[in-house]
């Protein structure tokens, strides 16, 4: 594996991505001094650790428009007995512009994390709408500079932090390292990638905690408790339960076993939030999600097509802007 | 004090191929949704219980005797040999694996079958494939008619175009053929498609993976039901001329003929083993499919292996005239024996191989599928270079009849009712 990797890093080609590491580093920069302004009192919020304190990091945070931990969000929520909402969409899907400015509608909506999809050519997780998201997105000449583009723009204007989700061979193809170097730089939080299993994860997990970005996993109907077990103490910043057998795409209604998932993976999470998804189009299932006593509710192609498909870009907006408010109250 | 450390299996060994990780040195691994893998793990362990199974064994033996049509001959091409013949009368000696006269004319059958048994012993009922020329598809649909099977296949939309004969057996066994719309319409998104139904139904489904692509442990499993190929072979060269063949060349879309052939005789080092893929319009140009001869490492339906990509990781649309080899990725062990040096690839053009789906035809009597020609075709290149009497065994892994219609559209002075 290393041997591949280390090789492959040295084939990649780097006059592409030169431009992008000289503003990735000035971001940093920015970032850097943000973090510094905000260390203080996060330290002494932990110090406290009471629900107050909690609270007013959370105040804090929103306040400085700084790059914040997926973990410390959720704890923050929980410690509010609030549920998360964390909508899902596929970058430069209709195009960079309108992506930044849907990442911000959400975040002002009230998402509290966001999951910003790397548009793939072989999206195996994904169903339909995603697939014809990313299509039309790499149409467009989406490429990673210029979801990490989006990722900057983005994350300096709001409060939820972004999880970047991605294929893996997009991933390999910059090299491990530096992909998590240049998201981190660029302002994302955390690390989703649907197409490796937890025996896959060491290199990537690695390579993610290096730059302190979080590496979500997941958890799907057909793993065993033990292995639930294993994949929630792994899984960082929340677990994210897939509520069905199957692929991402929007579904009439949840099926019933997802309640009695949700308190087989909270039994085993050791206190970490579970956050179920696939498969919810509308408010009504996250309610039920939320009753059924999950952590947070995770939607995407519904989001994803009202934004997409919709006529024109500012349609898109108002349209995933109306479900995605209809999402958030009902949870 | 010293103690000695345990022996490390030979790169070549059996063992080593996967190791235990179910990895071929760095290539192969488990690279699919969470989903899937207690799918995976299942199908390893029933696999391994079915392999030292003597019954299973002796059922898929006698199954591949009666039903396939095993063993397929070894034949000895002696005009196409005469063909290489040199100025100073020196000449190969080439025969053919003839995997083309197997029930349903490729070797595919022999994994299907094989598959199928298995899936029968873990008691599921549905079973989905992709195939690209429709061999796969065909096979698959075969053995389910004769298991009472319900079966599914994937065909990318194009590849229905181009292989409607395919199509058309495949429902008149009882098979669904769902056509794939999205990507390239081939075998790459006809795979994709299948991986997401069996990520679906993964509780009720075996997903007969057609090549030896894929997680682990497909590319072992798949390569194993297809060895027959290559015991036959040391067999039947023992009965003819008493030795090892000197050269063995196969076609590598996804590589399972290949590997078929090969793996008997990895360990025999004197044999020279040769793959060859799809050229497509020359491998100067993007219209290709040689993953091997240009792909670079990467992830594509659930193994590490070599990949044809854009510099952003992005698959890459391959081109190939054979709706077989028309396909971005290899197996992973191919991918492992080109690394440590032990199996050489080049490729060929579709021109190349049309040339040699026609000479083949003209001087043996036998019309090879347009897959097997890119094999045919690089004897072209071969020959030329090797001593006299150098014993050639080329898998002639199917036969050309799905292919007439698709190659009368290049070769039109054949087609219609007038003598040009």
């Amino acid at each position: 594996m290393v041997l591949a990797l280390s090789a492959q890093a040295a084939a990649a080609p780097c006059c592409s991505s030169r431009s992008s590491a000289a503003r990735g580093s000035k971001a940093a920069v920015a970032i850097q001094s943000l973090r510094s302004q905000q260390q203080q009192p996060s330290r002494r919020g932990l110090n406290a650790s009471r629900r107050a304190a909690a609270v007013r990091v959370a105040a804090m945070a929103a306040s400085t428009a700084q790059t914040r931990s997926v973990s410390g969000t959720m704890a923050e929520l929980k410690a509010q007995g609030k549920v998360a909402f964390i909508p899902f969409l596929v970058a430069c899907d209709p195009d960079a512009g309108t992506t930044v400015k849907a990442l911000q509608k959400l975040n002002e909506l009230g998402a509290d994390v966001i999951e910003l999809g790397v548009p793939y050519s072989d999206p195996l997780a994904d169903g339909p709408t995603i697939q014809a998201a990313a299509t039309r997105a790499l149409q467009q000449g989406a490429t990673l500079d210029k979801v990490l583009g989006v990722v900057r723009e983005a994350s300096a204007t709001i409060k939820a932090p972004i999880v970047m989700f991605t294929y893996y061979n997009p991933i390999m193809a910059r090299g491990l390292d530096k992909f998590c170097q240049q998201a981190k730089e660029a302002g994302a939080s955390g690390l989703l990638v649907p197409d490796i299993p937890l025996e896959e994860t060491a290199v990537i997990r690695e390579a993610a905690s290096k730059q302190g970005l979080e590496l979500v996993l997941l958890t799907t109907p057909t793993t065993p408790q033990e292995r639930m077990h294993r994949i929630a103490l792994s899984s960082q910043g929340f677990v994210y339960l897939v509520s069905v057998t199957g692929v991402t795409g929007a579904r009439t209604s949840m099926e019933s076993r997802v309640e009695g998932l949700i308190s087989q993976l909270q039994e085993v999470a050791e206190g970490k939030a579970v956050c179920v998804g696939f498969g919810v189009s509308g408010p009504e299932q996250a309610k039920q999600i939320r009753e059924w006593g999950a952590d947070g509710v995770i939607c995407g192609s519904a989001l994803v097509r009202a934004l997409g498909e919709s006529g024109s870009p500012e349609e898109g907006l108002q349209r995933m802007g109306e479900l995605a408010a209809s999402i958030r109250a009902a949870i | 004090m010293a103690t000695a450390a345990p022996e490390k299996p030979s790169p070549l060994a059996r063992e080593a191929r996967p190791g235990p990780d179910g990895r071929f040195g760095i290539f192969g691994g488990r690279y699919v949704p969470e989903t899937l893998i207690v799918a995976l793990n299942e199908l390893s362990a029933a696999y391994e219980e079915a392999k030292n199974d003597p019954a299973f064994q002796a059922e898929l033996e006698a199954q591949l005797k009666d039903y396939v049509g095993r063993p397929s001959p070894l034949y000895h091409a002696d005009r196409l040999s005469e063909h290489y013949r040199r100025p100073d009368g020196s000449r190969p000696e080439v025969y053919l694996k003839r995997e083309d006269l197997n029930h349903t004319g490729a070797h595919k059958i022999n994994n299907s079958l094989g598959q199928a048994l298995l899936c029968k012993r873990m008691g599921k009922k549905r079973i989905i494939a992709e195939t690209g020329a429709g061999q796969h598809g065909v096979a698959t649909a075969t053995v389910c008619a004769k298991a009472g099977l319900e079966c599914i296949v994937y065909m990318g939309e194009k590849d229905m175009e181009r292989q409607a004969l395919n199509v058309f057996r495949m429902r008149l066994l009882g098979a669904e053929v769902r056509p794939v719309t999205s990507g390239t319409r081939t075998l790459k998104d006809a795979t994709s498609e299948a991986i997401r139904d069996w990520v679906t139904n993964v509780e009720t489904t075996h997903y007969i993976l057609g090549s030896v692509a894929g997680p682990h442990p497909f590319p072992m499993m798949v390569r194993d039901f297809h060895a027959c190929i290559g015991k036959e072979t040391r067999r039947q060269a023992q009965e003819k001329w008493g030795g090892l063949p000197d050269i063995m060349v196969a076609c590598v879309g996804g590589g399972s003929n290949a590997m078929g052939l090969f793996h008997e005789f990895v360990e025999d080092e004197s044999v020279r083993l040769i793959g060859v893929e799809a050229g497509g319009e020359g491998i100067n140009t993007p219209k290709h499919a040689a993953t091997l001869t240009l792909g670079r490492p990467g992830v594509l339906h659930g193994s590490y292996s070599l990949l044809i990509q854009d510099e952003e990781g992005q698959v890459v649309d391959p081109h190939s005239i054979s709706a077989g080899l028309d396909y971005p990725g290899v197996g992973p062990e191919h991918s492992y024996l080109k690394d440590i040096g032990r199996a050489e690839y080049y490729a060929v053009t579709d021109d190349e191989a049309l040339a040699a789906f026609q000479l083949v035809s003209k001087l043996e009597g036998i019309i090879p599928a347009l897959e097997t020609s890119h094999a045919l075709a690089y004897l072209d290149k071969l020959c030329p270079t090797v001593p006299d009497g150098t014993r050639i065994v080329l898998n002639c892994s199917g036969r050309g009849d799905k292919d007439v219609t698709n190659a009368a559209n290049y070769l039109p002075h054949l087609a219609g009712g007038q003598q040009l």
